[in-house]
């Protein structure tokens, strides 16, 4: 399912960290996406894949570092930033009280996406919401309100689609069908995808490389199959549970 | 500052009164009960005093004018609840939507639904109590300026403290234009009050309105300060409230509070 990756930047991540008081969120984290790559954050709960997003998203200031989207500074230039940049989350659904194509229309408006209302019935289209249009989305089941989700999320034509767990909670057969709408966008749009999940069988038939993040810091980072063969590990599951296990009960250093 | 952000704040509010007659009713109905309850109680006033003075612009009026700067307050407050009710915030601030923009969406959408509200209350007021805007004068115009910028004012600094201090202190809110009432003289001359409330009662706008306005119907000359002071002051309020809540703002990016209002935990 994965995409052919070009040469060009639409992510940059450089030193960022995130401090809650004494708490160390995220540490000197850097990382780039490339146009049409698809990229994995994984990670134990805790580990910093949302305070992550959230710094990309524009949502959370960092303590220090610096992130670039599409070349723009987000800290210096948020609007042009966040005008390339989309999202979707499972925590993060549309109001319940508008329907689908209100919710549509309102965040269209918001991005400025030019010809509006052909763009929303291409999206009704694309993601199979055309007989939700009228239905308010806290109606929807947890698939339908993903996809609409995702239909919001694509609105803009994102350059960078942040995607914090797009899958949790949904069913197996609409989970892979989420999944090939993604693959499908960053292999038609050349946008680049940044997504975190906790299911490493989708990681590694999705991405073209994985960040595995551990109370902050990246241990990790390589495409799924050079890291599974490098460690030894039977599959990336496997992988991720040895190096949680490692990264949280750190063996005694020796005498 | 994009039109189409603007709008789509405006817009979205206009599909939730569209589809809930249950939000249209409230902007009305209470607006409309306190005009009915005083427009009786001036009559009866009226009737106890006779001819040599008529409650009515007195009394009546002052309670329009106060209602509608609570409508205007609660117009921008009630919109900015919805996106808390919803929680939707996360969606709404990582979006290249501006502080301004989402503001001045908010104060769009507070005009229309104050309107509806004035309609009601005007309305009522005029055809079953007689009151007359005449009265007032041309000063009626500056004295709905003043209440409408400082209710634009009220209603932003009541956002910024419920995103400051999350959903349950909204009931810190409402309350706001009462707590006000009693410093402004609605219905009182400022001397009437302590010297220390006075002293607060001469901070805020309305107070200038409702002294002008006893001042007209009695007759005397409103000085041009006294006119100017008001929108001055109230202009004033509406761009500290704006900085406050852009204030605040900052602080939520920087804290995680805005992440907090739709993810349950930050990990």
């Amino acid at each position: 399912m994965k995409t052919d990756v070009p040469g060009e930047a639409v992510l940059q991540v450089r030193s960022l960290c995130k401090s809650f008081g004494d708490l160390e969120a995220v540490k000197d984290v850097s990382f780039s996406i490339e146009a049409g790559e698809i990229v994995g954050l994984v990670g134990p709960n805790g580990a910093g894949k949302t305070t992550t997003i959230n710094m990309i998203l524009g949502v959370l200031t960092p303590t220090a570092g610096e992130i670039r989207v599409d070349g723009f500074d987000l800290a210096r230039r948020r609007r042009q930033a966040l005008a390339h940049t989309n999202f979707a989350a499972a925590y993060a659904p549309l109001p319940g009280n508008l329907t689908v194509e209100q919710n549509l229309r309102v965040f269209g408006m918001i991005y400025g996406t030019p010809r509006l209302g052909e763009r929303i019935e291409a999206l009704l289209e694309t993601y199979d919401l055309k007989h939700y249009r009228r239905v308010k989305c806290g109606v929807l089941s947890s698939g339908e309100q993903s996809r609409v989700t995702l239909a919001k999320a694509m609105l803009n034509r994102p350059k960078l689609l942040l995607l914090d767990e797009p899958t949790a909670s949904i069913d197996p057969a609409t989970a892979r069908d989420i999944r090939g709408r993604i693959v499908a966008f960053a292999r038609e749009t050349r946008g680049a995808v940044l997504w975190t999940s906790h299911n490493m069988y989708e990681v590694a038939e999705v991405c073209h490389r994985v960040l595995f993040l551990s109370r902050g810091r990246v241990l990790l980072a390589g495409a799924p199959a050079d890291l599974i063969a490098e460690h030894g590990d039977a599959n990336l599951e496997d992988l991720f549970v040895r190096v949680a296990k490692e990264a949280l009960n750190p063996a005694p250093e020796a005498a | 500052m994009r039109g189409s952000a603007v709008f789509a704040i405006v817009t979205r509010q206009f599909y939730l009164l569209r589809g809930s007659p249950t939000r249209l009713l409230p902007m009305i109905a209470w607006v409309a009960i306190d005009i009915v309850l005083w427009g009786f109680i001036t009559r009866y006033l009226n009737a106890l005093t006779g001819p040599r003075f008529n409650f009515v612009p007195a009394l009546l009026g002052a309670v329009l004018l106060w209602d509608f700067l609570g409508r205007v307050m609660q117009g921008v407050t009630t919109a900015f609840f919805e996106d808390v009710w919803s929680r939707n915030f996360l969606n709404i601030f990582a979006t290249p939507l501006t502080i301004a923009e989402y503001l001045c969406g908010l104060v769009i959408t507070s005009v229309a639904t104050s309107v509806l509200g004035l309609a009601a209350m005007v309305t009522l007021a005029t055809t079953v109590f007689g009151l007359s805007f005449l009265a007032y004068g041309a000063a009626i115009a500056p004295f709905f300026l003043v209440l409408f910028l400082t209710g634009v004012a009220l209603g932003i600094l009541g956002a910024a403290i419920v995103l400051r201090f999350g959903p349950a202190s909204e009931w810190l809110i409402w309350p706001i234009p009462s707590i006000l009432s009693p410093f402004v003289g609605v219905f009182y001359p400022l001397s009437t009050l302590p010297a220390w409330m006075q002293g607060v009662g001469r901070v805020l706008p309305p107070a200038y309105v409702f002294d002008a306005m006893r001042a007209i119907l009695a007759g005397k000359a409103v000085g041009t300060l006294d006119l100017v002071i008001g929108p001055v002051l109230a202009l004033a309020y509406v761009l500290a409230a704006c900085a406050v809540f852009a204030g605040v703002h900052r602080y939520a990016i920087r804290t995680g509070l805005v992440a907090r209002y739709s993810a349950e935990t930050v990990s």
